[in-house]
């Protein structure tokens, strides 16, 4: 049961992901991107970590999705026509899939992991909230307290960003 | 056969490439960003399955500083690509070529 849902799940996260990239209008490419990250969500569940996925529900498909979904509404822009491919992208995308293939292969290959075993019964670390709480607020209180300063300097920085400044020359 | 640390780390680098091609193949900016965002979550994949399998709880945690830094990064780039349109009323990359000469 649990595999079939695994299946299930990696297979809408990677064919949303697809249709993200290959989508014409940028309205569906952000509603792809919602249903990927839901997908990303019900992953997060079979791995236990359910605070985690209420999280990513909440900031990613609550928060950015909707700023996205916003600022393309603001925007207005056509999809336009499609301009054929500089010949720089395409050798840069010939020689990243190269790699990556390489990569994968190598990966599937070499790279397995003894992955643990999992009896039934030992519960999973990310499932115990109050563990978060320990870890932040002991082992990672100065990233928290980073992290707190990042987020007010990055208020400040879009309200800064969205003031007009007039008289300013425009870059041609 | 039951699901292991391998497969999740499989779906994490499939979810990375496609961010990855979608950076380098699309011109709209808002669409290279979704695709960024798409190679964060790739990341954070790969750390909770990590975290699950070997039962520490730092990858976990590093996934809640992900998510911090992912919304500030988002509000700032937004910015800045409106700002951009307003000054230039595009947002395609290959017209976006001040720098070129």
């Amino acid at each position: 049961m649990a595999n079939l849902l695994f299946y299930l799940f990696s297979a809408i996260v990677l064919g949303t992901a697809v249709l993200v990239v290959a989508s014409k209008n940028a309205v569906n490419s952000a509603m792809f991107f919602l249903i990927s990250l839901m997908g990303t969500a019900c992953l997060f569940v079979l791995l236990e970590a359910y605070l985690l996925a209420v999280l990513l529900v909440l900031v990613y498909a609550g928060a950015v999705v909707a700023l996205f979904l916003f600022i393309v509404m603001l925007l207005d822009m056509q999809g336009g026509e499609r301009k054929p491919f500089s010949r720089a992208t395409i050798v840069a995308s010939v020689i990243a899939a190269a790699l990556l293939g390489v990569g994968v292969m190598s990966f599937l290959k070499h790279g397995q992991i003894a992955s643990p075993v999992l009896e039934a019964n030992t519960p999973a670390v990310g499932a115990v909230l109050k563990l978060y709480a320990a870890q932040l607020f002991t082992t990672y209180l100065l990233p928290v307290q980073v992290v707190g300063f990042l987020l007010l300097i990055a208020m400040l920085g879009v309200i800064v960003l969205s003031k007009r400044f007039e008289g300013l020359e425009d870059i041609k | 056969m039951t699901i292991g640390l391998n497969d999740y780390l499989l779906v994490s680098v499939l979810l990375f490439a496609i961010g990855f091609f979608g950076v380098l193949l699309r011109k709209n900016t808002l669409i290279v960003y979704m695709c960024l965002e798409l190679m964060l979550v790739a990341t954070t994949v790969a750390l909770v399955a990590f975290s699950r399998y070997n039962r520490t709880a730092d990858g976990n945690v590093f996934v809640f500083f992900i998510l911090t830094v992912a919304a500030a990064e988002v509000a700032v780039g937004l910015a800045i690509i409106v700002a951009l349109f307003r000054r230039r009323q595009t947002v395609q990359l290959d017209e976006l070529n001040a720098l070129k000469n």
